[in-house]
């Protein structure tokens, strides 16, 4: 494959600096693509053709003067429409901020452009980052469906979320690589499903300031890429602290893009519990087949046990509902956003202050919002925040611990990242529980404040299709380039991160 | 768990501040009583002794100096997304009667 779309950041930037193509010939290059695939697949929810060239042209230009350049100068990047991007409009996927424009810029994306990344588009997602399947989002992208986003392997399947609309474009070849958030493992799951690499750093690695809140204490932006080099790569851009993120920690930034990909004598954890009943028999083997390769590469494999672990996903479903109610309390119509005000004609009765807010959130938001901000309600209030919410708190300690107890005796832990392939499309999306429960073996990792990545393994045969299997690494706090380097081991001797999808009915 | 009554997911709504139709009250009741039923299996986990973790970085208490400094926003800004703006503030219904 020589098409400059399927280039990774590593390779992009190699060209580049040797003068063998121009930023301005990349970026063209995939809005080629886009306008080839983006009908049927529908990553984007607002592209930035203009502003795209506009960039690639300076970057081009500081690259001719001679300039000290970053790693991702000039190269064509996707970012979750969830980051606020100054003077591009940022929807987070629902109506009720249809025409809102930032007034300021995200951390995560200042350093992206501060290092001359050049800004594709906004990608698709689950409404205010609320789902594993993108279908949430009010938006829907794919012209040829007419419904949200669809995973480039099997278009009638959906392409994992929430940041499914960033896994899709990544997979796609629509951009070199994305930004995408995992609150409960939105990074990680549309990666296994779309076939890419995708990391949730450590709690506080990234910042979140300009990244529209779902659970502050759960939320963590990361790289969704081609490569786990790549992966690295982006993580150095946007990882540090921040002063305007107070969760954000002042822990050194290595360079993580320095792997070895020696990985002897390692101690791989196999948790027993990841393994169990509703795990789909062809996922696993692919897994099992993964642990193989780790084997062949030298480290030892041990089996531990998580005995607390199937908790995670009722205190995931406790409190990042609580979290997600507070958050979205700013969402009232008043200051920005859908609201009942504007509708009003100035000479009519107006509505009570009460009505401009249960209005303007009523017809703003959509379902699962409205779901899981009453969920937080109910959890935080009167005579049930301590059977719930508190609850919830202290078993995240158990389970924050039994993590802590296990990474004394292994290194890192592999495990699937769904229990089953991309499902099609509506299959979950009227059964709320469902869809929740598919979240099972990502979800654990958040609360405990753990990063983790997913790397493509393999596929699975779905009615004649090749559905992409995900690997999970998950690791102690701060303990990225240890990951990083296991999936770059994994990567130098398996090929199933360089497959591309045949994008076709 | 059983199931959330009409009452309890108005009350539920409001403090959402959500105006919900008829149908959505059902529909929700449903809904939400699922999920809470699911979540109610950590009444099976003993946690007498244990304490809540909120976040787990370990910080507490981030402070800097009380100094204003600018935000680099101006009211030609906010009047990009205000529903209603005039000579520097949002206008509102009463807030009160």
């Amino acid at each position: 494959m020589n098409e400059l779309y399927s280039l990774t950041i590593a390779e992009a930037s190699k060209q580049l600096a040797e003068g063998k193509i121009t930023s301005v010939e990349l970026t063209k290059a995939i809005f080629e693509r886009i306008k080839i695939v983006e009908p049927k697949v529908g990553a984007y929810i607002t592209l930035c053709e203009e502003k795209a060239l506009e960039t690639a042209k300076e970057s081009d230009r500081r690259r001719a003067k001679g300039e000290k350049l970053s790693q991702i100068d000039g190269i064509p990047i996707a970012v979750k429409d969830l980051f606020l991007t100054k003077g591009v409009k940022t929807t987070a996927g629902s109506k009720i901020l249809e025409d809102f424009v930032p007034v300021y810029e995200s951390t995560v994306t200042k350093k992206l452009w501060e290092a001359g990344a050049v800004l594709i588009g906004k990608a698709n997602l689950d409404q205010f980052a609320m789902g594993s399947s993108t279908e949430t989002s009010a938006y829907k992208t794919s012209k040829e469906f007419d419904s949200t986003t669809r995973n480039p392997w099997d278009l009638n399947r959906i392409p994992g979320g929430s940041s499914g609309g960033s896994a899709a474009a990544v997979a796609a070849d629509e951009c070199i690589a994305s930004v995408g958030t995992d609150t409960g493992g939105s990074i990680r799951q549309p990666a296994s499903h779309c076939s890419i690499t995708g990391l949730k750093p450590t709690y506080g690695r990234v910042s979140r300031y300009g990244t529209m809140a779902m659970a502050s204490s759960l939320d963590q932006a990361g790289p969704m890429t081609k490569t786990v080099l790549d992966a690295a790569i982006l993580l150095n851009i946007i990882s540090g602290h921040d002063k305007f993120d107070s969760t954000s920690s002042k822990q050194e930034v290595p360079d993580y893009s320095k792997l070895s990909g020696d990985i002897k004598n390692l101690k791989i954890g196999i948790p027993k519990e990841f393994f169990g009943e509703g795990l789909d028999p062809e996922v696993e083997k692919v897994i099992r087949e993964g642990i193989e390769q780790f084997k062949r590469l030298g480290a030892s494999i041990v089996d531990v046990y998580l005995p607390s672990v199937h908790y995670a996903l009722a205190v995931y479903y406790i409190l990042m509902p609580a979290e997600v109610s507070s958050n979205l309390a700013r969402y009232d119509g008043i200051r920005y956003g859908h609201s009942a005000i504007k509708r009003e004609k100035r000479k009519e009765k107006s509505e009570s202050l009460l009505e401009v807010y249960m209005k303007s959130r009523a017809e703003g938001f959509g379902a699962e919002a409205k779901r899981r901000i009453m969920l937080g309600s109910y959890v935080l209030s009167a005579g049930y925040y301590d059977a719930y919410y508190k609850k919830a708190q202290k078993v995240r300690t158990i389970i924050k611990k039994e993590f802590e107890e296990i990474f004394k005796k292994v290194d890192i832990l592999v495990t699937p990242v769904s229990p089953v392939p991309a499902f099609k499309f509506g299959e979950k999306s009227d059964d709320p529980l469902a869809m929740y429960l598919s979240d099972i073996l990502t979800v654990p990792v958040n609360p405990a404040g753990l990063p983790a990545m997913s790397v493509p393994a393999g596929f699975v045969k779905k009615e004649g299709k090749d559905l992409p299997v995900g690997l999970q690494l998950i690791g102690p706090m701060w303990s990225e380039q240890a990951i990083l380097n296991v999936g770059y081991a994994f990567q130098k001797s398996t090929d199933w991160h360089k497959k591309k999808p045949n994008i076709n009915n | 768990m059983a199931k959330l009554s009409v009452e309890e997911i108005e009350h539920i709504a409001k403090l959402s501040r959500l105006e919900l139709t008829a149908e959505e009250k059902e529909l929700y009741a449903g809904q939400l009583s699922e999920v809470l039923g699911y979540v109610s299996q950590l009444n099976e986990i003993d946690t007498e002794n244990v304490d809540g973790t909120s976040n787990v970085t370990g910080l507490s208490n981030i402070y800097r100096d009380d100094a204003v400094e600018p935000s680099g926003i101006s009211h030609d800004d906010i009047k990009i997304n205000a529903p209603e703006f005039d000579g520097g503030n949002f206008v509102v219904p009463g807030v009160f009667e």
